[in-house]
């Protein structure tokens, strides 16, 4: 069955929140209204995001890495957070695997945000619903954009290419080569929930050079070797260049 | 958990309201074999289905101020196959409707015998629709607390703790009002309720106390290791992706310092269990009415403490991705 999903990769991610604020740019301006954004511009500004970049600190200074953590709705397979809801709502596409709130059925209980362990789910406050990242599913399949754009406005946007897009069941997709190479993992595993948003670790990427590769020392035919100067008489200037 | 009042009232409130029923019925079922004087049906099993009513119809209305949008609540029957809280929207109309007819059947006696037992106990209608009504208080005290108990990363109210202490709870503060009921009536059933009182409250007691230290010892499976997968022991969060706040920080944090906190907890220890056990007691021996009604109004304060350190104790795995929060 397939199912869609992000890989972010964490050693490439560089904290810009370009994801965020192309998933807001492209979610707000859809057919299923905006985004909540109260005192954008003021003190205490609160708004509904489906997409939130996180920054931790990892080991103790010096010695530190900064890791930056996007994190959207995972799109679980088996999502905790669709059984609860007492309207139907909130439902688990059998055709693609992209969890979905209908926004015309929530009546706002919150149920099923509490039924998410990664607080993926905001409540909007304006229209008073759940929301939460649909997988940009009004574009992925919109034939009016060239294949190319057929992707999630956070891929798109991604100056890194830290995000990646595709089915995590099909094994030659980009993602589950990616997670398979790359050693990638889902978060708390120990719920059960399978999300299928992987993410990828830190890598180290080392090359170790050691002196005897920047300088030669088996050079049987001297190639390198500084040829005397010649004599201001000997050569002429086209003798040493080759037009 | 931020603990929202609209759900401290409904939950609080319809426990009364299933308590009181459990003990009007109780008090009839005795009758009916004999154990205990037989009430006017008309001025005690009639305005006490009334009471009863009040209490759950107090409970919906609150219920009404938890949902975005509540003009689209009659959507939440639809699932309840999966849902607890489609199964509770669903049983808790029942239950109100129930106790109405019994209310009704009650008040204006319209009160049939349908069969007899052994030439002695006399089945009459109220009798079955009480049975079936007290399957449907059982129910919905079950319904509402696998509400919580149900979300197993909840780990505080993942436990069949928490289905036990709605129940005995409830039924707790709804044997209260009884006892302040029976008193006000003039009604001889005063002692009987108010022993049921007292065993009930104290039972709870035991269970709440139960579970206190249960969650006291909790071990959360998930840590920020797990959250974000960096197998690290020293992990700071440097942000948290937003400057102000957001719905993660709202809803799932209580936000009140640890002293309030904890006076909380002391107050509804207090108020719920051995303030009222003790104005009961001194009820019975100054027999006055007003006396019941305190222990009554005091173990419902308690009860709204309680359910408060309920909701604000729940720590949401959520909250590990708010470490500076
Ligand atoms: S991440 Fe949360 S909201 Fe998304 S599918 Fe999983 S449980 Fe549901
Ligand atoms: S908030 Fe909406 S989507 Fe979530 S459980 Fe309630 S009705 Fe369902
Ligand atoms: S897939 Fe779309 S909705 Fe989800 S985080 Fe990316 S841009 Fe936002």
């Amino acid at each position: 069955m397939k199912q869609l999903a992000l890989v972010i990769d964490l050693n490439v991610c560089v904290g810009c929140h370009a994801c965020v604020t192309s998933c807001k740019e492209w979610n707000t301006s859809g057919p299923a209204g905006f985004l909540a954004d109260r005192n954008p511009y003021d003190a205490d500004p609160s708004g509904t995001f489906f997409n939130r970049v996180q920054t931790f600190e990892i080991g103790a200074y010096p010695k530190t890495e900064t890791v930056h953590f996007p994190k959207s709705c995972l799109h679980c397979e088996d999502p905790p957070c669709v059984p609860v809801c007492p309207t139907g709502a909130s439902y688990k596409r059998a055709q693609d695997g992209i969890v979905l709130v209908d926004y015309d059925k929530c009546i706002g209980c919150k149920y099923c945000s509490w039924a998410c362990p990664y607080g993926a789910r905001e409540l909007d406050q304006n229209q008073r619903v759940m929301k939460k990242c649909t997988l940009c599913v009004d574009r992925i399949y919109d034939e009016s954009l060239p294949q190319s754009e057929r992707k999630p406005a956070c891929v798109l946007a991604c100056p890194t290419t830290a995000r990646l897009f595709g089915d995590v069941n099909d094994p030659d997709s980009v993602v589950s080569v990616a997670i398979r190479e790359n050693g990638g993992y889902q978060l708390m595993p120990e719920w059960g929930t399978n999300p299928a948003n992987h993410y990828l670790p830190r890598r180290k990427t080392q090359i170790s050079i050691h002196e005897d590769e920047l300088i030669r020392v088996d050079n049987p035919l001297k190639k390198e070797r500084q040829l005397p100067m010649p004599g201001s008489e000997e050569q002429t200037l086209d003798d040493i260049t080759s037009w | 958990m931020h603990p929202a009042f609209s759900v401290i009232f409904l939950t609080t409130l319809i426990g009364v309201g299933q308590g009181l029923f459990l003990a009007l019925y109780t008090g009839q079922l005795y009758s009916v074999v004999n154990v205990l004087p037989v009430q006017d049906s008309h001025s005690f099993y009639g305005l006490g289905s009334l009471l009863t009513l009040v209490f759950l119809l107090a409970g919906l209305v609150a219920s009404v101020f938890h949902l975005g949008r509540p003009e689209r609540a009659w959507r939440t029957a639809t699932r309840w196959r999966s849902s607890w809280l489609s199964r509770e929207v669903i049983v808790l109309p029942a239950f109100i409707a129930l106790t109405a007819l019994y209310g009704v059947i009650n008040y204006y006696d319209l009160n049939p015998v349908l069969f007899s037992l052994n030439g002695e106990i006399h089945v009459e209608l109220s009798l079955v629709v009480g049975g079936v009504n007290t399957v449907l208080a059982f129910a919905l005290f079950f319904c509402t607390a696998m509400i919580y108990a149900c979300v197993k990363f909840l780990q505080e109210w993942a436990t069949p703790l928490t289905v036990v202490n709605y129940t005995l709870l409830g039924s707790a503060s709804g044997f209260s009002l009884a006892t302040a009921f029976a008193a006000y009536t003039g009604s001889g059933l005063v002692a009987f309720y108010a022993a049921w009182a007292v065993i009930i409250t104290l039972a709870a007691f035991v269970t709440r106390i139960a579970s206190l230290l249960r969650n006291a010892n909790i071990k959360y499976k998930s840590s920020l290791r797990s959250a974000i997968g960096i197998r690290h022991s020293n992990i700071q969060q440097k942000s948290c992706g937003f400057m102000a706040g957001s719905f993660n920080t709202r809803e799932y944090f209580h936000g009140a310092t640890k002293r309030k906190f904890r006076s909380v907890k002391w107050t509804f220890l207090l108020l719920v269990f051995p303030l009222p056990v003790l104005l009961i007691g001194i009820g019975l021996g100054t027999s006055q009415a007003q006396v019941f009604a305190l222990a009554f109004a005091i173990q419902y304060l308690g009860l709204l403490a309680e359910r408060w350190f309920f909701f604000a104790q729940a720590r949401h795995p959520q909250n590990l991705y708010y470490q500076t929060a």
